[in-house]
């Protein structure tokens, strides 16, 4: 007998210590049985609804990779239309790649349009579900197995895509950034967002176990670190302005982060690792900087 | 599952119960309750939502369900949660 | 006796989707489609259209994405599309019928790129035909208004629950003025119950929509999607006598005939060129040939019993196409037909032809020349199965 009163409920196939399993139900922990959700094609799709089960204690729906956000925006049409939108918040939830890569024209027109929604970004940097390939949210260096190292190569040559920002251009009221290893902030953001009026925009930070290679305890400390090192910054952005910026108390050196995680392993033996350790500090010092972490 | 399928394949709410995923197990949570300062913590972050709270404000494991990912004892403060080899 | 108003046939289709109440329409403007979604979206901008909501989407592939959702969540959806933007759609079609969700689009029929064309065939319906969507196409802008509120009644069977599209040809009947029944409110909300599905997205009684199927079942959903177009059949010609007994017009059901009990050459044909063959058999049975028409309203789903039916008698059958498959070099009715009749014991020589591609128009003279091969095939026998009716061998 199932002992939980979690709206996402147990018996999922996700890894052990999946830090998706933790954004949906931190998710669904914030805002409440009163919500209709959306995912895309994913992890978090697949291992919470393999027919003739689901995870979900809310009404929800998978329909494509790409269209999460313009399902959503139809929900919210249909609702309004219908007179039943009342208090009932929709939820989109996907990952990086269906939300900075293939999804983001719908995810754009539906911003835009200005549907009152909130889209959740779980942010895992790299296609897990098929087997960790490089995503527009892959960090600078890391290995993927589309942009493994090698003779000629240290990884991913790019920075990951600045989504947030993305966002707040399209004039959202609210944009937030957070993690997993954060679950207060997280929640807190989320049940915000959806209770302003308009297209809200949360990005979660959730370290995979599987696709960054470290032990599956370990999910919430990796988040941590990455929240401590200044790789990612958490904030608040409402109507354009900061208004709140998660302060890190004890400033850590970017190698703890990296060290422990299999995707960095060859930084650390490579001729130029150092050099490249260097540049991910930097970029670590130029978040701290900016938003005054 | 019933004998019949839904059209379009729709599917009933919390339905995932049925599947108990504490057979992929290695290691086991085990609690010593008296280092515990009833924090939540751990039921927080567990991500098959199996850590209950009991009447007496302590927590307990429902095994039905526990991968055994330990991710609640890495971040319980107290070294309150051992994960342990299970013998199968 | 109804009122007649020359309309534009865009505007007769647009009045005919207003009067089905739909609840959320979002659309992506395309032509020849334009002026279906403008009419449209200035009845919802009049509040002529209830509560119903009108999303400018930024592509079709999000206008679809829409209808999906707002169907889940319960509401009646209308969109209207054509050519690239269909082809955009292509995944989602999918998508929409393996949910079950009953979508009702008008589709403008346009040629498909590259080279661009605006202009009116049947390449862009006929490349989705697999996708498990019905289609019913009109012959002229009153059947296509009348062929809105039949289509919301057949896919919104709960025995069938699948999407539909209406097609219509772009131009050639979207832009043409004439004389049409605007359809009336009060006799279509007789004949159109509100939509009333068994399962929404609601969270007072949370219900999971999209799971995934591994192989052990996953046959089994296509099947009873199968089981909802044999479902079709039936309910689309109830839905057509329904709509003769309420408002008194009659197109066929799955299929029509003009002049085809006894023909001995059996055109086939869909959509506006049939109102082009009927003229021009009306002037061969003056002087006595046996020609007949078979219009094809329902290609899917593919009305075969019907079809073997109605040309048992015939000596030679000449489906007349505006698509092709290339590297068959046939058109999709051709191909369909020949298959219809196969292991049957009706042995019919079939000479297909394909015209009117890209919007080359179809004068009379073409009919009655491919009418006129058709009585020398039917002595001498078929040399060439299918060919282009209308090539212009000087350019090649």
């Amino acid at each position: 007998m199932n002992k939980t009163t979690e709206l996402f409920a147990p018996g999922h196939r996700g890894c052990a210590g999946c830090c998706d399993a933790l954004a949906a139900k931190f998710m669904l922990k914030a805002v409440g049985e009163n919500c209709i959700v959306v995912t895309p094609t994913g992890c978090l799709e697949v291992f919470s609804t393999p027919f003739p089960e689901s995870a979900w204690n809310v009404p929800w729906i998978h329909s494509l990779f790409e269209n999460t956000a313009a399902v959503a925006s139809g929900i919210e049409a249909a609702l309004k239309a219908l007179g039943r939108k009342n208090d009932t918040k929709i939820m989109a939830i996907g990952g990086d790649g269906a939300t900075i890569d293939i999804g983001i024209r719908g995810l754009s027109g539906a911003f835009e349009r200005g549907h009152d929604f909130t889209y959740v970004c779980v942010d895992n940097e790299a296609y897990m579900n098929t087997g960790v390939q490089r995503s527009g949210g892959t960090p600078f260096a890391a290995t993927t197995t589309t942009t493994p190292a090698g003779k000629a190569s240290f990884g991913n040559l790019r920075p990951k895509k600045n989504m947030p920002q993305i966002m707040l251009a399209h004039g959202s009221p609210y944009v937030a950034t957070t993690s997993i290893a954060y679950p207060k902030d997280m929640m807190r953001k989320v049940k915000k967002a959806t209770e302003i009026t308009g297209p809200t925009y949360v990005h979660v930070h959730a370290p995979c176990t599987t696709g960054w290679g470290f032990d599956g305890s370990k999910t919430i400390e990796l988040g941590r670190l990455a929240v401590q090192t200044a790789l990612w910054p958490m904030m608040e952005i409402e109507n354009g302005d900061i208004t709140g910026v998660h302060k890190i108390r004890n400033k850590r050196p970017v190698e703890e982060y990296l060290k422990a995680q299999k995707r960095f392993k060859h930084l650390f033996s490579i001729p130029d690792g150092a050099e490249i350790i260097k540049k991910i500090q930097e970029l670590a010092d130029w978040n701290a900087d900016q938003y005054d972490l | 599952m019933s004998s019949k399928l839904c059209i379009g394949g729709i599917v009933e709410p919390g339905s995932t119960v049925i599947n108990k995923t504490g057979s992929w197990r290695t290691f086991k949570p085990i609690y010593h309750h008296e280092k515990c300062i009833k924090c939540g913590i751990c039921e927080l972050s567990c991500p098959e939502s199996c850590i209950i709270k009991t009447e007496d404000g302590y927590y307990e494991i429902d095994y039905d369900y526990c991968k055994g990912c330990g991710i609640c004892s890495n971040e319980c403060p107290r070294e309150t949660i051992e994960m342990v080899l299970e013998e199968k | 006796m109804s009122k007649l108003t020359v309309v534009e046939g865009s505007y007769a289709v647009a009045h005919a989707a207003k009067v089905c109440r739909p609840d959320v329409i979002p659309a992506y403007p395309i032509t020849p489609q334009t002026h279906i979604v403008e009419e449209l979206s200035q009845f919802a901008a009049n509040g002529e259209i209830g509560a119903c909501e009108y999303i400018t989407v930024e592509s079709e592939f999000s206008a679809i994405s829409a209808l999906i959702g707002a169907s889940a969540a319960g509401a009646r959806t209308y969109s209207a599309t054509t050519s690239q933007g269909l082809a955009l759609m292509h995944e989602v079609l999918f998508n929409a019928s393996g949910m079950r969700l009953p979508l009702v689009m008008t589709v403008a029929n346009r040629a498909m790129s590259a080279p661009l064309s605006i202009w009116n065939d049947h390449q862009d319906s006929i490349a989705q035909r697999d996708t498990g969507w019905i289609q019913l196409y009109a012959e002229d802008p009153q059947e296509a208004a009348d062929m809105t509120p039949q289509v919301y009644k057949i896919c919104e069977d709960s025995k069938i629950m699948l999407p539909a599209m209406a097609c219509f040809d772009g131009f050639i009947l979207t832009h043409v003025y004439e004389p049409v029944v605007l359809l009336e409110q009060d006799l279509t909300d007789e004949f159109l119950p509100p939509f009333a599905p068994e399962h929404i997205l609601d969270p007072s009684n949370p219900k999971t929509f999209g799971a995934f199927a591994d192989p052990s079942i996953y046959s089994e959903f296509r099947y009873m999607q199968e089981l909802g177009m044999s479902a079709a059949l039936k309910k689309i010609e109830t839905v057509a006598d329904e709509f003769n007994e309420i408002y008194g017009r009659y197109y066929g059901g799955l299929i029509d005939g003009y002049y085809l009990d006894d023909a001995e050459i059996v055109l086939v044909a869909m959509g506006s060129v049939i109102g082009t063959i009927k003229d021009v058999l009306d002037e061969l049975r003056a002087e006595g040939k046996k020609v007949g028409l078979l219009k094809i309203r329902s290609f899917r789903p593919f009305p075969t019993d019907a079809i073997r039916n109605a040309v048992k008698n015939a000596a030679i059958i000449v489906p007349l196409d505006k698509s092709i498959s290339i590297g068959k070099y046939e058109g999709a009715l051709c191909t369909e037909i020949k298959a219809s009749l196969y292991n049957t014991k009706i042995d019919i020589p079939v000479l297909g032809y394909m015209f009117g591609h890209g919007g080359r128009d179809i004068p009379p003279e073409r009919i009655k020349k491919i009418v006129s091969e058709a009585e020398k095939a039917i002595v001498n026998g078929i040399t060439i199965e299918s060919s282009y009716a209308d090539l212009r061998e000087e350019l090649l």
